[in-house]
């Protein structure tokens, strides 16, 4: 049997679809893996062993009767537990829903059951998305592959890792702040956090409405752009979605001759650490072998993205999860009181102490004398960060920036103080505020640990972002990495 | 907003009253995680057609906001309503108060989806277990709120009748329907604070409500205690107020612009549509009335008062014109019977026809007043038209002159002393007249036998004088 795990999904769909190998071959192939490797990292929270059989068999029927199985083909995809796969449970890794099970398909999930995709579980992360390391998980945390005793990143921490060990092909992660770009970073593969609006939020359990998208993970450039195609583009469930362009052939190479990066100086300041830098700086040399120029500009309003972040998404969040009380579905207190007693207790026993503390804070920022002083000056400085994205933006073509100012840190190093880990997604939440797309590609190692680069574009700029990386990628042979071990 | 066919923001149907409970429902009026709202566009539509009937400025842009608060009918913990922008602002509506004309200014007009329902075994206080069912939940509300210049419960409930009957004419709202209409009330006295009454269900109990609470107010007062600002709960059973929530209670909703919705642009041109489409309002109806029946202001105010009976109205007169008669008919009859019965215009088995028959048969003076009365009330209660009920009880109208003579004849005989009366004063003429109708239940026609007795009371008089 070929090393599967050494194909890209492209490849694996082109030969589920070619006859070369059934669906069901390729699916057993990953599971032996994550059967093999998972009780190590801990990346998936429900193996979807009935459903992805049933997915698979159904793929290798429409390629005996000559019919088209799609684009994804028997490709086994991995997908955070915060979105919604129809009758299997969705946890949000979190107690107060570790017994949930959706009546209904995100509307990603289903675009990518008519690509035949194949959903091979669903993956670790922290709490409702509300952490960077996936530390908050009540299921324990994911490890990196790269460092077992290290964070894999979060949110989307299970997703990254079983792409880094090869467990998938492809994987969904969701990004508020960060969440794909970071856990990207810190295991070494593609994450594109995409345009805000491209992507249907229909059946992604909410966190910041107004800052979170879906996104495609991978090993490659390529894979990640495929992924994308299939799952972006207008929902009517989705007021805020927008009918976009999104399949692309990023095959054919960039000529980057003129074409104007630059680099925001407040992404890569002084809390940059010393090896990240050098990796970033080193990096970004290939787009200027390329023909491309490479310019510092400054983006002063990016200073003050950070507590915008922080304010807003707490804010959405403390409205978000209001609806967890115990009466309708998840965990419920069983005992004495009436109505708000019932929901109290639910509340403090099923929520973990991350999410309580943004609750709160959010609350706190929405309330009755306090609305005007943070959360509406925040929506403020928000408006203040799209402005100044804009304008670069206008002048640039794409810009450039370390995903993480630092390489990955160790699990509990940052935990017990949440301000230094809030702090981890300084590099990230800037393009959240502001809506514009943002991929995260492995541009080398410091330590021995991932360092991811960031590539921003303009709003509905993935066209361009993507064909940078993949130019990038083909130039430094940086793909499909793999720690050894596995 | 009982014309639309889906709920505000899926689309599960709006006919919900009567199913088995949480069977209306779907994700997103259930409010599972990672459901998402998606506006309903005619109820934006409607809800601007009643702006514009209540004379509202209409703004550029409408945005939708989040209520927070916790209660078990609410599936998401917050309610997707409005705040800053509301689809209405600065409206009036003309009222008819005292034999004048009050102007009734309206704050705002917004939209906003309902709570699901909650169902006692027994009272509040004593049920053992309260039941939530969801198929409420989502369906669309407009929220209209007047300016605080309502001056007695009286005048509350003429204006809450005179904004039903737009709603009726705009067909927004069918107010047959079970909570299609719901009332909070605000009252403060002589500048006191203002205690807001909840769970009103009809316009009589929002007069009843806030009389109750005056009374309730006026005595702390007198105790010598203040009334501090407090929400209560209207107990239709017990008919008084109950606190629910005093000041300190008082509910910080944290309202934000809702995130998964996006501001609605209002345009000129879409505005404009809506207008021209407008449908005739109570009080053009009513000047209409005057003019074209030739009306007097009261009849007209009356029939317009309620869409269906300003209708009924039309109706008849399209099939027998004669609207002074049609209107006499119904206001002085009809309306009558149907309130004894306790049955509205709309639930009643009389039909057009049925007046049109009657009046018919009263301006050829087939039949008397008293017949009229007793065709119309058999049409309520039977749905039986005019013409066939006269055939099948024999009840023409007696017109046969020689009959006449005998029935007055007849009475003269049985009542001497009243005929003694009648020759010494004219107006007990019609004392014998009503004997006459006594005699044959109602049917001698009236004028004929008035005209006979007269003759023969003046005979008897130049017959005594001689």
């Amino acid at each position: 049997m070929e090393r599967l795990e050494n194909l890209t999904a492209k490849e694996i769909a082109r030969r589920v679809r070619d006859g070369d190998i059934s669906a069901q071959e390729v699916l057993h192939y990953f599971y032996e893996r994550i059967e093999r490797i998972d009780g190590r990292i801990n990346a998936f929270i429900t193996v979807t062993k009935e459903l992805a059989l049933q997915m698979a068999s159904q793929v290798d029927a429409k390629v005996r009767r000559g019919e088209d199985p799609g684009r994804l083909a028997g490709v086994p995809v991995a997908v955070k537990d915060n979105i919604c796969v129809a009758y299997v449970r969705a946890t949000c890794a979190s107690r107060i829903l570790e017994n949930y099970v959706p009546p209904y398909d995100a509307t990603v999930i289903t675009r990518l059951k008519r690509e035949g995709a194949v959903i091979i579980g669903k993956t670790n992360m922290d709490e409702f998305a509300m952490g960077s390391s996936t530390e908050t998980s009540a299921f324990g945390p994911t490890r990196n592959p790269w460092d077992l005793e290290r964070v894999p990143g979060g949110s989307s921490g299970g997703s990254a890792a079983a792409l880094a060990c090869a467990m998938s092909p492809l994987a969904l992660g969701s990004d508020t702040g960060g969440s794909i770009r970071c856990p990207a970073s810190f295991c070494g593969v593609v994450g594109l956090k995409p345009t805000y609006g491209s992507v249907s939020r229909y059946g992604l359990i909410a966190y910041a409405c107004s800052l979170e998208q879906i996104g495609p993970m991978a090993r490659t450039v390529d894979d990640c752009a495929l992924l994308f195609s299939v799952i972006a583009g207008r929902d009517e469930h989705d007021s805020t979605s927008i009918p976009v362009e999104a399949s692309f052939n990023i095959e054919g190479g960039l000529d980057l001759q003129g074409l104007r990066l630059a680099i925001p100086k407040e992404l890569v300041g002084e809390g940059t650490h010393e090896g990240v830098a050098k990796t970033f700086f080193k990096a970004v040399e290939a787009f200027e072998r390329g023909g491309a120029t490479i310019e510092e500009v400054s983006m002063p309003s990016v200073n003050y993205a950070l507590p915008a972040y922080y304010l807003i998404a707490v804010s959405e969040a403390s409205s978000n999860l209001a609806r967890y009380d115990g009466v309708r579905y998840g965990f419920s207190f069983k005992g004495d009181g009436n109505w708000s007693v019932l929901y109290a207790k639910t509340r403090a026993k099923g929520f973990g102490a991350e999410v309580k503390r943004r609750i709160i804070l959010g609350s706190f920022a929405l309330s009755a004398g306090y609305y005007n002083r943070y959360y509406l000056k925040a929506l403020k400085v928000r408006t203040l960060v799209k402005r100044d994205f804009e304008r670069v933006l206008k002048k640039y073509d794409a810009l450039l920036a370390p995903t993480m100012p630092m390489p990955p840190f160790k699990i509990g190093e940052r935990i017990k103080d949440p301000l230094s880990m809030y702090m981890v997604d300084v590099d990230t939440v800037p393009m959240n505020l502001a809506g514009v797309p943002a991929l995260s590609i492995p541009c080398g190692f410091t330590e021995g640990l991932p360092v991811g680069l960031q590539i921003i574009g303009r709003f509905f700029g993935e066209e361009l972002i993507f064909k940078l990386g993949a130019y990038f990628e083909r130039e430094t042979g940086l793909r499909m990495l793999k720690p050894q071990t596995w | 907003m009982t014309s639309l066919k889906t709920k505000l923001f899926c689309s599960c149907p709006s006919d919900y009253r009567g199913k088995a409970p949480n069977t209306v429902v779907c994700p997103t009026c259930l409010g599972l995680p990672g459901s998402l709202p998606v506006l309903n566009r005619r109820a934006v539509e409607e809800a601007v057609k009643v702006a514009l009937a209540l004379n509202c400025e209409i703004p550029r842009r409408t945005i939708f906001y989040r209520k927070n608060y916790y209660y078990p009918d609410m599936v998401k913990n917050f309610q997707i309503s409005q705040y800053d922008y509301p689809i209405g602002v600065g409206g009036k509506i003309s009222v008819k108060v005292n034999g004048g004309v009050k102007e009734v200014g309206i704050k705002r007009v917004h939209l906003e989806e309902d709570p699901g329902k909650l169902v006692y075994k027994g009272s509040i206080e004593e049920s053992p277990y309260t039941l939530v069912d969801y198929n409420r939940a989502g369906i669309a509300l407009l929220e209209i709120v007047t300016e605080p210049v309502i001056k007695s419960p009286r005048e509350a409930r003429l204006f809450l009748q005179k904004l039903q009957s737009i709603l009726e004419h705009l067909g927004v709202s069918d107010s047959s329907l079970e909570g299609a209409m719901r009332c909070d009330a605000n009252i403060s006295i002589a500048g006191g604070a203002r205690i807001e009454v909840k769970n009103i269900s009809s316009f009589k109990e929002v007069e009843k409500a806030l009389a109750y609470e005056i009374i309730r107010q006026r005595s702390l007062l007198r105790m010598g205690r203040t009334v501090e600002r407090e929400t209560r709960h209207w107990d239709e059973v017990r008919q008084v107020t109950a606190s629910l929530r005093t000041k300190e209670e008082e509910m910080d909703y944290r309202y934000f612009p809702e995130p998964d919705l996006v501001p609605i642009e209002l345009t000129e041109e879409f505005i404009s549509s809506i207008k021209k489409a407008m449908p005739e309002l109570p009080d053009a109806r009513r000047e209409r009335f005057m003019k074209v029946y030739g009306l007097n202001e009261y009849e007209a105010e009356v029939l317009v008062s309620e869409k269906s009976l300003a209708d009924f109205y039309e109706e008849t007169v399209k099939l027998h014109n004669n609207p002074g008669r049609v209107c006499h008919l119904i206001i002085d009859d009809l309306l009558g019977i149907l309130n004894l019965k306790g049955l509205s215009i709309s639930n009643s088995k009389a039909k057009p026809e049925h007046v049109a028959q009657v009046a018919g048969l009263l301006d050829n003076e087939l039949i008397s007043i008293k017949m009229a009365k007793y065709l119309l009330k058999k049409a309520v209660e039977t749905g039986s038209y005019p013409e066939d009920i006269l055939k099948a009880e024999g009840l023409k109208v007696i017109t046969d002159k020689k009959r006449i003579e005998n029935l007055v004849n007849q009475v003269f005989k049985e009542h001497p002393e009243d005929v003694e009366a009648a020759v010494k004063d004219d107006k007990v003429i019609h004392h014998l007249v009503g004997l006459v109708m006594k005699l044959t239940r109602g049917q001698a026609d009236p004028a004929l036998t008035y005209e006979y007795v007269k003759r023969r009371v003046n005979q008897l008089r130049k017959t005594k004088a001689t």
